[in-house]
């Protein structure tokens, strides 16, 4: 067995230091009732070479998004990676270290996450960032645990242009505490008011933006609404590049902002890992959930980071905890924060104006095919359509043609016959000009 | 902004540590590095991108006006950069990593090829099933594997680590309580013993529990006459960790369900130590209703730093119509999933743990994992790994304290008692494997040992490597016993830095970078 | 003012006419290590005896101030959101956290006395 060090003379040996006569002698504090005498339905090991084979016809099963047009976004996105960011991460000393718990061998880890927090604070327009949550819809739900902490209110208001799937976690996450979900209907057009929803017991209002149906909002006005009555503004991003391009939130008011991080460094994986960001303005950072690397110095004057106001977390404050939360998505973040190093300033901007400027082509494409109504207006990198038949349908066809058309609204929200028409497409720096002209005219084919 | 000029930052002041004075800091090949934002370029990439077309802006005129202040760095400045800074950090792939309660094992290369494989890195969640027929396959593969190794019927796959397992194991113990009760269970009492990990009475917490603690008896097992005198017609549930946190297998598992049960009670069982038993027990055979399983512990998917783990949990046929959505069907003509609420049918899900189906990179890892190893060589795993343990703790307990008697399991647990007298904390011990080039082992946990030291080698350790390791505690105890006090309170010196200054970095945070003038600004 | 009072959660209350101030004892301070936040309470806020009156940070643990006996918050140490370090360096001074308004100072009677508390740490030692 390749990944056993031990010989069996190693293993006489060492039994013999024990006083041991077998092996099996050292499990006997297990009750001979708990002890499983039969043989696993399961089999034997095998090799490196057939572990490839087995795995590999595996991954041929599937259609991958690199492979072949494709307009799937919806809270994912598929970008380019620079070879360098997968080299990077995989060195060992970032890929099989643990926690920087021991911040004097740790070093790298927490300066490389020191950087992930100023990057996340940068691009969000905020004061702080954690060290990352498990993914978007973790942090959303998060964020409105910690807007009931600040305003000890119990009330939070979703946007209906929140991800679908956002809001189910969020509701999930909070079932069981004494806090009310008031979830406003589905916004198709992008035009929802939530202003009159807040009152006194509002202890947030939660807007996403780009919104599920990729709708570009001003959520300045909304934010000073927010303040009014007590209540913070917390805004969701589910595709990270688009803050190269907009208005930050933190510039528009938001109080918490919180991004999946995916589409920097981080492949589209079939949903995970991902990377959530996590953003507040400062004076709540004793109530955010999560990691936090700080700065400091050492015995010798010289800078340095640890890991800090750890007295908020589960290891500490057990059941007082701020969250149950013990891991943050480390390596998710240094990729994260590898990719947006190389795209620096520059880079980043340009990225996201590249994104933006596929999507507008596949707009003005798409609106010059037969039956298909383009119902965003300003939007990032995707936008809704609608067809004249059931998008999910047009979907499955065009999957047989070899093309991944987007996502049909009614894969997340099937019970609204108003909503099964609609598709959501997105386009990125992957997509080329031949590919939205095979979605363009497969589309016409289909139609 | 701009290039670093301050070339003293990173020198040690005054001579006051072990640190030679260099010009720049560096000290052969140990080197400093700046942080990224004081190598910045104004302009320079890393990257070059497709020309981008000339479209009429679709904004709505929210464009983005100012500048955002990230810095510019050349690609080999990058690569330099983040090179440099991984070579401050201890991994397992540079030695022994005896973290206890961590399972800090071998990471194969193997596992990170395949989930590289595009027709995984390269699939999105919301493609057709159709599409994605071989990626549902390996979840469904790998969920067969833990529920024939834990012995349990069913498993959620998508909670995103061990304390969201957790989570998903406690709702769906609430959910259950409260179909039970139909309504709003008056069951809220949840027993927790005091060797738990904090994430256990930290997610009773957020499902509404409340935590009720069960001391530990002489023998760092569960107090099992005191269990039963708290169980009562409130007690929701038991959290147990098997083997628990002192590395002992607890030998009343199974009257301890049997006894939650008979109070109307469920048991969940943390699982962050299964490692020490796969392949050998399975825990359903032990009554559990619910386990999450640590694929970053047992199964080996990379630490990585600080995460992604991956949780998944294993139900009983009570706890399984509660697990979250989504889920994998399959009949004739292949894989679905079922993901929203319309399709779940008798089933009574929690509602939904994360934004997609789970952490499809560490199932692939894992699945490699499982596949390389074969029912046999996970037996292997578990009796190589107990084997290792019981090994350290004989070579070590003449001149270190036990707390307990052993055999232990994968783990072994010492306290500070052999330090009485020397003015060395465990603290101070462990500062000193450092220097002697070793991760230390985890300190002061778990909590009801004075000072303890548990040591988790893992079942990737040869022998030599092990005798190495022995060697070099066995040193340190006879240092501290000599009255050796002062290479222990200067530890570590050989390091990129020396001990740091955490009470400042609480007292006054700084959590992010900005630049000096803005700093000065602040200030005024 | 009367002679100051503790409980065994190690906190002191001195009492001024109806007046009670609250803080921790050296020997708690100490057993904390470097303080590094205090959360204290509104004022205004009534508390019963065994509420929670402010939280206390160090860099590994956090510990509740609990209130000693029942009353109303009338003013809170300030100074300490600034500098926490004063818990350590005067626990007994210039660290104290709440003053609260007690109603039934006789409620005081039974906590410890300075010998008793004295006797107490020594106990525990």
């Amino acid at each position: 067995m390749r990944y056993l060090p031990l010989t069996d003379p190693d293993r006489c040996e060492m039994l013999a230091v024990i006083g041991a006569p077998s092996v099996e002698s050292l499990f006997r504090d297990v009750p001979e009732a708990a002890r499983f005498d039969g043989s696993f339905d399961l089999p034997d090991h095998k090799s490196e070479l057939e572990v490839e084979q087995i795995i590999g016809a595996l991954a041929k099963r599937n259609m991958a998004a690199g492979d072949v047009p494709s307009f799937l976004g919806a809270g994912a996105y598929h970008h380019h990676i620079p070879a360098s960011v997968d080299h990077l991460i995989q060195r060992g000393e970032y890929l099989t270290s643990y926690t920087p718990y021991q911040p004097e061998i740790s070093q790298g880890t927490l300066q490389a996450l020191f950087e992930f927090q100023t990057q996340v604070a940068l691009i969000t327009g905020m004061e702080v960032a954690n060290a990352s949550m498990y993914d978007g819809a973790t942090s959303c739900a998060e964020a409105v645990l910690m807007a009931r902490r600040i305003t000890r209110r119990d009330k939070a208001i979703l946007s209906g242009g929140l991800h679908p799937h956002y809001r189910d976690v969020t509701e999930t996450q909070t079932r069981y505490l004494d806090l009310e979900i008031v979830a406003s209907p589905t916004d198709v057009t992008g035009s929802e008011s939530l202003a009159a929803l807040i009152d006194d017991e509002t202890a947030c209002v939660v807007v996403q933006n780009p919104g599920f149906f990729g709708h570009l909002r001003d959520f300045s006005a909304l934010a000073a609404q927010c303040q009014a009555k007590g209540a913070l503004l917390i805004a969701v991003v589910p595709e990270v590049i688009s803050l190269g391009a907009v208005i930050a939130p933190g510039d528009m008011g938001a109080d918490i902002v919180v991004a999946e991080g995916q589409s920097l460094g981080n492949p589209l994986g079939f949903g995970g890992p991902y990377v959530g960001l996590f953003a507040a303005r400062e004076k709540y950072v004793r109530q955010m959930p999560g990691r936090l690397c700080g700065q400091t110095v050492d015995e010798d004057d010289r800078r340095g980071w640890v890991l800090t106001l750890s007295t908020r977390e589960q290891h500490i404050r057990r059941e007082k905890a701020t969250s149950n939360i013990c891991t943050n998505a480390g390596l998710c973040a240094l990729a994260f924060t590898i990719h947006l190093a190389l795209l620096g300033e520059e880079g980043f901007r340009d990225l996201a104006a590249l994104n933006h400027a596929r999507a507008v082509q596949l707009a003005e494409r798409l609106s010059t095919v037969d039956g298909v109504e383009v119902v965003t207006d300003a939007f990032f990198n995707e936008f809704a359509v609608r067809l004249p038949r059931p998008a999910a349908d047009v979907v499955g066809d065009l999957a047989a043609k070899d093309i991944l058309a987007g996502v049909p609204v009614s894969r997340l929200i099937p019970d609204d016959p108003d909503l099964a028409d609609i598709l959501l497409v997105a386009a990125t720096e992957c997509t080329g000009e031949n590919h939205i002209e095979a979605l363009a005219a497969s589309l016409g084919e289909v139609l | 902004m701009g290039h670093s000029s301050d070339l003293s930052r990173n020198r040690a002041a005054g001579g006051a540590g072990s640190t030679g004075d260099t010009v720049l800091g560096h000290q052969g090949l140990r080197l400093e590095e700046d942080l990224l934002f004081e190598l910045d370029s104004p302009g320079q990439s890393g990257v070059d991108l497709p020309a981008i077309p000339a479209v009429e802006s679709r904004l709505g005129g929210l464009e983005r006006r100012t500048e955002i202040g990230l810095p510019g760095l050349s690609e080999p400045e990058v690569v330099r950069h983040y090179t440099r800074l991984s070579q401050k950090n201890y991994a397992i792939d540079m030695g022994t990593y005896p973290l206890g309660s961590c399972t800090m094992k071998h990471n194969p290369r193997l596992n990170e090829k395949m989930a590289r494989l595009p027709g995984f890195a390269s699939l999105h969640p919301l493609q057709p099933a159709e599409t994605t027929q071989g990626a549902l396959a390996l979840i469904e593969a790998t969920a067969q594997w833990l529920k024939t190794l834990t012995g349990m019927p069913a498993v959620a796959m998508s909670p995103a680590a061990g304390a969201h397992g957790e989570l998903c194991g406690m709702m769906a113990i609430r959910a259950a309580l409260d179909a039970r009760e139909d309504g709003t269970t008056s069951r809220r009492r949840v027993l927790v013993p005091e060797s738990a990990h904090g994430t256990n009475p930290a997610t009773a917490a957020v499902c509404g529990f409340t935590v009720d603690p069960i001391p530990a008896n002489e023998a760092g097992r569960v107090d099992v006459d005191a269990f039963k005198a708290k169980l009562g017609d409130d007690v929701a549930s038991v959290m147990l960790t098997n083997p628990n946190t002192c590395g002992l297998f607890e030998p009343d598992m199974i009257e301890i369900a049997r006894l939650i049960h008979e109070a109307g009670g469920y048991f969940y069982c943390d699982g962050a130590n299964f490692n020490a038993i796969v392949g050998r027990v399975r825990p359903g055979d032990l009554g559990i209703d619910c386990m999450h399983i640590n694929l970053h512990k047992t199964f080996s998917t990379p630490h990585g730093g600080g995460g992604p783990g991956a949780g998944p949990v294993v139900l009983s046929e009570a706890l399984a119509p509660f697990a979250p959505r989504p889920w994998i069907v399959h009949d004739d003509s292949g894989f679905a999933l079922v993901e929203n609420e319309a399709d779940t049918g008798d089933a009574a899900p929690i509602g939904r743990l994360k934004a997609f189906h789970g952490q499809m990179g560490m199932f692939v890892r894992t699945y490699a994992y499982m596949l390389s190893h074969g029912k046999d060589g996970l037996a292997q795993v578990s009796g190589d790994a107990v084997l290792n343990a019981n090994y350290v703790m004989a070579r070590l307990q003449d001149l270190m304290t036990p707390s307990f008697a052993g055999p232990c399991m994968h783990e072994c647990l010492f306290d500070d008692r052999f330090l009485d007298g020397t003015d060395v904390t465990t603290l101070d011990f462990a500062k000193a494997m450092i220097d002697e080039g070793y991760h230390p082992m985890t300190m002061y946990f778990p909590l009801v040992v004075h000072g303890a030291m548990l040591i988790e080698p893992t079942e990737t350790e040869s022998k030599r490597g092990l005798d190495d390791f022995i060697a070099v505690m066995r040193r340190l105890a006879e240092n501290a016993k000599a009255g050796k006090a002062e290479r222990f309170a200067a530890a570590p010196q050989l390091t990129p830095r020396r001990r740091l200054d955490e009470t400042t970095a609480a007292r006054k945070p700084v959590l992010r970078w900005t630049p000096e003038g803005l700093e000065a600004e602040a200030a005024e | 003012m009367s002679e100051r009072k503790y409980t065994d959660d190690h906190e002191w209350v001195d009492l001024d006419g109806d007046i009670g101030t609250v803080g921790i004892t050296d020997y708690a301070q100490e057993q904390l290590g470097d303080v590094v936040f205090v959360e204290l309470p509104d004022i205004g806020k009534a508390l019963a005896k065994g509420d929670e009156a402010a939280v206390i940070e160090s860099v590994k643990a956090a510990a509740e101030i609990y209130a000693p006996v029942d009353g109303e918050v009338t003013e809170v140490n300030a100074a300490l959101n600034d500098d926490p370090s004063l818990v350590n360096a005067d626990a007994g001074g210039k660290g104290w956290f709440v003053k609260l308004r007690i109603a039934d100072p006789s409620a005081l009677d039974d906590l410890m006395d300075d010998a008793a508390y004295s006797a107490y740490v020594e106990g525990l030692n």
